[in-house]
């Protein structure tokens, strides 16, 4: 029996049957899912962790101790594990550890794209890319076995396009169990093989090139990889999703697929290549099967074809595939299934003039006030026109629509007088960049938000500097952050938008949910106690709509010469579903097109007969417009009543 | 087996992923082979989503190239609008009217009128049904069933029989709503 299948999901069931009992990971997308569907299953123990690093420490404890082992992340989380990816990959493990790293090419939902089969060669890791959701189930298998058989951690790297689509998978309902689990292994007392000690840690390096050459042999005759014969002129080498979009725009080409990537089957490649014409190499992001391909000794004059014609910036599709390659004359227009080539049509091009619809904070957003407040007292170069007041920073990329509105400018004095400038972070609170909060200058990478603020101050930026930073965010990496704001004796303040979630990837548990990521009670890391336990002793927690006690807090809170925390607190909207009977309503007579509230960026506001108005199916009643209105022209109103004037 | 490309469309937040798992299931059920593809992630805080399904005797790719959609079915009519190049000449457009505004401070580009955008559909399928998708599930005492009422209407363009759709939503709703889907799909058959 076949069953549709999510990428992500096939890796969850993949593991599950091949006996994993143990996975860790820390949510980002496109990874998330595996664990969530994987937690699902019985008998086994699946934890969120605060960050990779920590899900992979985790992971190869319970490898060492004989349990089968899944850890997943997305690109830039092995980033943060790197350290114990280089780690484990010396010492090996005593059952199997595969890491998974998704990929996300386009960056949908990332910082960078970068290309983590590199890691795969720096760290002489094995590494598996699977191109559909059986090849996801089946490479799982496989990755154990070759962990337990070479005794290595595997990386198994998806992208988007592979853990985030649905394809067939052959799997009866009744298979789907997982073999008995091992008996509680004793545990295996091997300084020499798992202390890294110097004199160790040189015995292992050895190891690890042995090991390498044994990986060699096997990547030569493993199925994974394998040739399909067709014509010979065009003999095409590829992996992941970019084998899929190769083979409908190349339909009669030889094909080497490579599934397993590192370390690269040489003889394979040499053997095909010397059998084709013409060797062309399609693969997302970085050359890495191509510039080690093209050092291959024997392929002498052999015409290769790679990055000069298919990009290494960007997603692919297969329009983009099939359009590189009739443009570099690899193929004939002709030959090529004609609505690959569509998009010369008129027809094919985007429809101009289309309103953007950018993501949004949600409405009810526990986020909200505090950017809005932010945004009220932040440095703003270009529009105060006079930037020698706080002299340092230039901050660019106010545009007009804010500038417009007479509010905002009525806060020049204010802004003169704070002149914030504001380091942020990575979380859905990231949104409050966009316009027209445009309150952040900075976001680079998880936690780094109050380590900049530190170096902003220490670099002699005069200006105020707040760091904002979400509660899992916060947890993942900003407590050493905090740590240094003590030690360095900066004046930072932090405001850590605590929503009791991780809510950019889908409403995941983090330590201060009080919940483990089955659904069990778990205890609670209390963030006050955890940052005055730290030593900063200027501590605050506030709701998140009171937007007056958020300006009188952030404005004394920058004022201090003292370190401080400003812990700003709702649920998030996703998880706690308002349930208020009231909405808030504007009153027309008394609104004057100050767009005021606009700059909330809230989706229940709309504009309507040149004044604004609310939806009430989407206000739940945070009242934040209400309070920052400055005509006093939104009230609140029972739901019922304006259903009966209606 | 004729292959068959469908692109589905909305805003973050209205079912879309739900109607394409659906359309998914009545792939299989009719014989084909299936893929799907959709982003999630940042887009769905309110931003545009599309998802493409792919049906055909064998699938290698799960995205639909531009120009090489059979069918769009769009659950807002402006997304509609913005996703409308995926559609090849003799495409098909079921697209309910709701309509969901943008950002209001940013407005840069009022949302278009009626006519604007039936124009704009009409230049780019040769077949388009605007439907009140949203008001006919109120009708029906449900505004969520809105997506069936849509699959519904979709269903009249393509050749599987309506019982492989109804057994699909069958498959993918609370057994207590499955009549109202039954309903809810009927009605939009009908349109």
């Amino acid at each position: 029996m076949k069953r549709m299948l999510l990428g992500n999901e096939a890796l969850a069931l993949g593991a599950y049957m091949a006996g994993v009992t143990v996975a860790t990971g820390y949510p980002g997308t496109p990874s998330t899912e595996i664990l969530e569907y994987f937690a699902n299953y019985p008998g086994v123990y699946a934890e969120w962790s605060p960050n990779e690093k920590v899900a992979l420490e985790v992971g190869v404890g319970a490898a060492m101790a004989g349990a089968r082992t899944m850890v997943t992340m997305k690109h830039v989380g092995l980033n943060v594990a790197a350290d114990p990816f280089f780690a484990v990959a010396y010492t090996g493990t005593e059952a199997g550890l595969v890491v998974i790293s998704a990929d996300d090419p386009g960056m949908h939902s990332s910082q960078g794209e970068q290309d983590n089969r590199n890691y795969a060669k720096f760290a002489k890791v094995p590494l598996l890319e699977p191109a559909d959701s059986q090849e996801c189930a089946d490479m799982m298998r496989v990755g154990l076995e070759i962990s337990e058989r070479f005794d290595t951690p595997v990386l198994l790297r998806t992208t988007t396009r592979v853990s985030h689509a649905q394809s067939l998978v052959e799997v009866a309902a009744e298979q789907i169990k997982r073999p008995d689990a091992r008996l509680p292994q004793p545990f295996n007392r091997n300084p020499v093989k798992y202390v890294m000690l110097p004199s160790n840690a040189r015995q292992r390096r050895v190891a690890l090139e042995e090991r390498l050459g044994r990986l060699q042999d096997y990547v030569e005759t493993t199925p994974l990889n394998h040739i399909s014969w067709g014509d010979r002129r065009l003999g095409i080498v590829t992996s992941s999703i970019a084998y899929v979009y190769a083979r409908e725009v190349f339909p009669h080409a030889s094909f080497l697929k490579i599934g397993m990537a590192h370390p690269l089957p040489r003889r394979l490649i040499a053997e095909f290549a010397r059998q084709v014409e013409t060797l062309v190499i399609i693969e997302e992001l970085d050359p890495f099967l191509e510039e080690q391909i093209r050092a291959l000794p024997g392929l002498g004059s052999r015409r290769i074809i790679g990055k000069e014609v298919f990009p290494g910036i960007g997603e692919f599709t297969p329009e983009l595939v099939a359009r590189c390659a009739v443009d570099h004359g690899l193929i004939s227009a002709d030959a090529v299934s004609p609505y690959l080539l569509a998009d010369a049509g008129e027809t094919q091009r985007p429809v101009g003039g289309i309103p953007a619809r950018p993501p949004l904070l949600c409405p009810g957003c526990g986020h909200r006030g505090t950017f809005y407040i932010l945004r009220q007292l932040l440095f703003e170069d270009q529009e105060s026109g006079d930037g020698s007041q706080t002299s340092g920073v230039k901050r660019q990329g106010a545009t007009a629509s804010t500038a417009r509105s007479p509010y905002v400018r009525g806060n020049l004095e204010r802004r003169r007088q704070y002149g914030l400038v504001i380091t942020g972070d990575i979380g859905c609170y990231t949104l409050g960049a966009l316009q027209p909060l445009n309150a952040m200058d900075t976001c680079a990478c998880m936690g780094a938000s109050i380590g900049q603020a530190i170096g902003l101050e220490k670099g002699g930026i005069k200006n105020k500097i707040v760091a904002v930073i979400g509660d899992s965010t916060f947890f993942h990496s900003g407590i050493t952050g905090l740590v240094d704001v003590i030690t360095s004796g900066a004046a930072t303040t932090t405001i850590i938008l605590d929503n009791f979630t991780t809510a950019m990837t889908g409403g995941n548990v983090n330590p201060g949910t009080g919940k483990t990521v089955d659904g069990k009670p778990a205890r609670r890391v209390e963030l006050e106690t955890l940052c005055r336990g730290l030593g900063i002793e200027d501590v605050t927690v506030i709701g998140g709509f009171d937007t007056d006690a958020l300006e009188r807090e952030i404005t004394r809170a920058v004022q201090s010469p003292e370190p401080s925390v400003l812990i700003v607190r709702e649920p998030c909207v996703l998880e706690v579903k308002s349930s208020s009977s009231m909405t808030s309503w504007v009153e027309p007579d008394k609104c004057v097109s100050c767009w005021a509230c606009l700059v909330t960026a809230c989706p229940a506001l709309i504009r309507k007969d040149g004044k604004v108005a609310v939806l009430p199916d989407r206000c739940t009643d945070c009242q934040v417009c209400n309070r920052i209105c400055p005509h006093d022209a939104i009230l609140r109103v029972g739901r019922d009543s304006l259903k009966r004037e209606t | 087996m004729k292959p068959l490309n469908f692109i589905l469309t909305g805003v973050g937040g209205q079912g879309i992923l739900l109607s394409s798992d659906i359309l998914c299931l009545v792939g299989m059920a009719a014989g084909y082979d299936v893929k799907k593809t959709d982003v999630h992630g940042m887009a769905q805080r309110g931003g545009s989503v599309i998802s493409h399904v792919r049906l055909a005797e064998q699938v290698f790719s799960p995205m639909v190239p531009v120009g090489a959609a059979d069918y769009l079915l769009s659950f807002e009519k402006l997304e509609a609008c913005r996703w409308a190049h995926y559609l090849h000449r003799d495409g098909v457009a079921v697209v309910s009217d709701e309509a969901i505004p943008t950002l209001a401070m940013e407005a840069k580009r009022p949302y278009p009128d009626d006519d604007e955008i039936a124009a704009t559909l009409a230049a780019r399928a040769a077949h388009v049904r605007i439907l009140p998708a949203g008001t006919l599930a109120t009708e029906l005492g449900n505004p969520r069933v809105a997506n069936v009422i849509l699959l519904g209407a979709l269903s009249r363009f393509v050749e599987i029989p309506s019982e492989v759709w109804l057994n699909a939503i069958a498959e993918r709703v609370p057994s207590k709503f499955r009549e109202l889907n039954r309903r809810a799909f009927e009605v939009g058959r009908e349109i």
